[in-house]
């Protein structure tokens, strides 16, 4: 039977334009081969060399991982056996990339690329994306994941070294469109009325390094690349959940400690302030604090109404006259103007004294009243106050002074992961300027 | 399963692995011969295979769908932009199918009969949707190819068809199909991409430095 020979010989061939030796790499699935003397690109399939085309030797470029290195990658041994620089040009700037051919006889072809630092481990895809939108942009879905449209562009092939399974040209354009849901991407490259998928994984040089076995240390990655996943991804929700979490335990500390308090009603009495009597300065009669060294609470109600009062106040031991002099002001104004109804102030306001010890107390109240009230001829009218002195109130003014604190970090998380990426897509065709940032 | 023969050309042995081939070479004399119920008759004779880069080779086995099959004829076409091999592949059980290498990505797919008449030659373009199964293929490629050689145990005679136009078939989901454009009313063949390691291949060729 007439079965091929059993083993595949690597061969080489002599460049039909300088005659150099040109070491075949990818066997005969290789239908273009770059003579490195003289930069000439050959066609080994054909029988007479055929020679495809001649680039200019100033465009070399060397690439970073050397063709005919092999590295174990995805489980198997690759090979790199192809180079192309390619780029785009956006608003006159020109940006370029490397891809890497990699090959293995058995698995066939794969690609890396590489740009700023960033690289992508390349293969083409079984199944076809479907066409789809995400907040009114071109998407695709693919493998149970969404690719946003990142750009469109006409990429220009600028130099090529080593060999390739399709016939390559300097100067050839292709149109790629790419999608990303990092680290994937997709990309469309149109060739010949047809439309070629391949799927890249964003991936670390340092990996690429170990695998391929590569001396001295990968380029260091520069920017955000389109598919960098982001070091944010779930953070901003861990950090909210964290805080929520936190939020909910500090909310049942401090609920249990307000059940608890006792918020007793230890003196309550009702007056009448006229401005027209004057001073009334005047003591209440003795209370009982029981207990420790816990926190009081005077409170002012009042019937004020366009007006203000003050009060100075002073919360006096009996036995040892020892007392908290404080001052409240209320005040409490209203009306109606072109923006409708308003108010202002409140006609109660409160005074917590914390840790008071227990005791025999009483109260000096001085109210003041606005001084106007009486000044316009009218029968000066005061007003009617109750106030109430309360035991070992509940407070929760720790649970807002805590607040901040707990909801901080997950803001700036969010913050963070927002400029992430803000970056990432300041280099698409999406970016809120219009075009590639100059980063 | 195997059919014993003698090449009308040279009288040596020739042995059909598969029970329904057609066409196959003498290995001795590559004399191209087609069996007609109990008759051989020799038809030519074969050319040169090109050489290429393969891994799978005939007597090739593996496996597709938990079912084992070994690798019994080939086909080789080339086009524009290159070549690549069909693999005629016979199951245990007396079908066969087609394992198609392309630049080392693979399919396997299986003569069906359509569910409905197939677009015609100048219909099938790129984006043109099929129906099969319930399920939507659309034509992602169209490609003129020719044959350029053949080896073993095939299902068919081998006219020498100079140019032939093949439409792929892709769903979102990897599914794979071919519509054969050589014969009136067009070849269908239906079947998925796989991967090298799936197949689980066993004597293959070697490469020299691998």
């Amino acid at each position: 039977m007439a079965t091929p020979a059993p083993v595949v010989k690597s061969r080489s061939l002599n460049c039909p334009n300088c005659g150099g030796v040109v070491e075949l790499r990818g066997f005969e699935h290789s239908r273009s081969a770059v003579c490195v003397q003289c930069c000439t690109i050959i066609d080994p399939s054909t029988p007479e060399l055929k020679i495809i085309q001649r680039f200019s030797e100033k465009l070399r470029v060397r690439p970073l991982i050397p063709l005919g290195t092999r590295g174990n990658w995805h489980g198997a041994p690759h090979e790199a056996i192809g180079f192309q620089v390619r780029c785009i040009n956006v608003e006159g700037t020109e940006y370029c990339w490397h891809e890497y051919l990699l090959f293995n006889p058995y698995k066939g072809f794969r690609y890396l690329s590489q740009y700023d630092g960033h690289w992508n481990d390349i293969t083409t895809i079984r199944g076809l994306p479907t066409f789809t939108q995400v907040s009114g942009r071109k998407a695709v879905e693919f493998g149970g994941r969404t690719f946003r449209h990142f750009q469109h562009a006409e990429a220009q092939t600028k130099f090529v070294m080593g060999e390739f399974p399709w016939a390559v040209r300097v100067g050839e354009k292709n149109v790629v469109d790419d999608y990303v849901a990092p680290p994937y991407s997709l990309s469309a490259e149109m060739a010949g009325g047809e439309i070629n998928w391949s799927q890249g994984t964003y991936v670390t040089g340092a990996e690429i390094w170990q695998a391929f076995k590569i001396k001295g240390t990968p380029p260091t990655a520069r920017g955000v690349y389109s598919s960098q996943p982001s070091p944010f991804t779930g953070k901003p929700g861990q950090a909210w959940r964290m805080a929520l979490l936190l939020l909910c335990g500090w909310a049942a500390l401090l609920f249990f400690f307000v059940i608890s308090a006792g918020n007793d009603l230890a003196f309550s009495a009702n007056h009448h302030f006229s401005p027209a009597q004057g001073e009334q300065s005047f003591v209440t009669p003795v209370f009982e604090l029981d207990g420790g060294n816990k926190n009081v609470e005077v409170e002012l109600r009042t019937d004020l109404d366009n007006s203000w009062a003050y009060f100075n106040l002073a919360l006096i031991n009996e036995s040892t006259g020892q007392g908290f002099d404080f001052g409240r002001e209320v005040s409490y104004y209203h009306g109606v103007d072109s923006d409708g109804s308003w108010s202002e102030g409140s006609r109660s306001d409160s005074a917590t004294i914390p840790r008071v010890a227990g005791g025999r107390y009483y109260l000096r109240i001085e109210p003041e009243m606005e001084a106007t009230a009486s000044t316009f001829g009218q029968t000066p009218r005061g007003f009617n106050y109750t106030v109430n002195v309360k035991r070992d109130v509940p407070s929760t003014w720790l649970f807002w002074l805590i607040l901040p604190f707990l909801i901080i970090p997950p803001i700036i998380t969010s913050i963070r992961a927002a400029s992430f990426e803000g970056r990432r897509w300041a280099e698409s065709d999406y970016a809120p300027s219009g075009g590639g940032d100059d980063e | 399963m195997s059919v014993q023969a003698n090449c009308p050309a040279c009288g040596a042995p020739v042995t059909f692995m598969w029970s329904s081939a057609v066409q196959t070479a003498c290995p001795y004399c590559k004399a191209i011969l087609v069996r007609h119920d109990v008759n051989i008759e020799n038809v030519g004779e074969v050319a040169d295979l090109p050489r290429d880069a393969s891994p799978i080779q005939i007597l090739t086995e593996g496996i597709f769908d938990n079912r084992r099959f070994m690798v019994i004829g080939r086909l080789v076409y080339q086009w524009e932009q290159g070549g690549w091999n069909e693999w005629h592949i016979a199951f245990d059980d007396g079908r066969s199918a087609w394992l198609s290498d392309a630049q080392a990505e693979y399919a396997v797919s299986f003569h069906v009969a359509p569910q409905a008449p197939l677009p015609s030659i100048e219909q099938a373009r790129r984006g043109l949707a099929i129906q099969w199964g319930g399920l939507n293929y659309i034509i992602t490629h169209r490609t003129e190819a020719a044959y350029v050689g053949f080896e073993g145990e095939l299902p068919f005679r081998t006219t020498s068809r100079s140019r032939m136009v093949f439409a792929d078939l892709r769903t979102p989901d990897a599914r794979f199909g071919t519509i054969d454009y050589s014969e009136t009313p067009p070849l269908l063949y239906m079947g998925r991409q796989v991967d090298f390691d799936e197949l689980k291949l066993r004597n293959l060729r070697m490469f020299e430095g691998w």
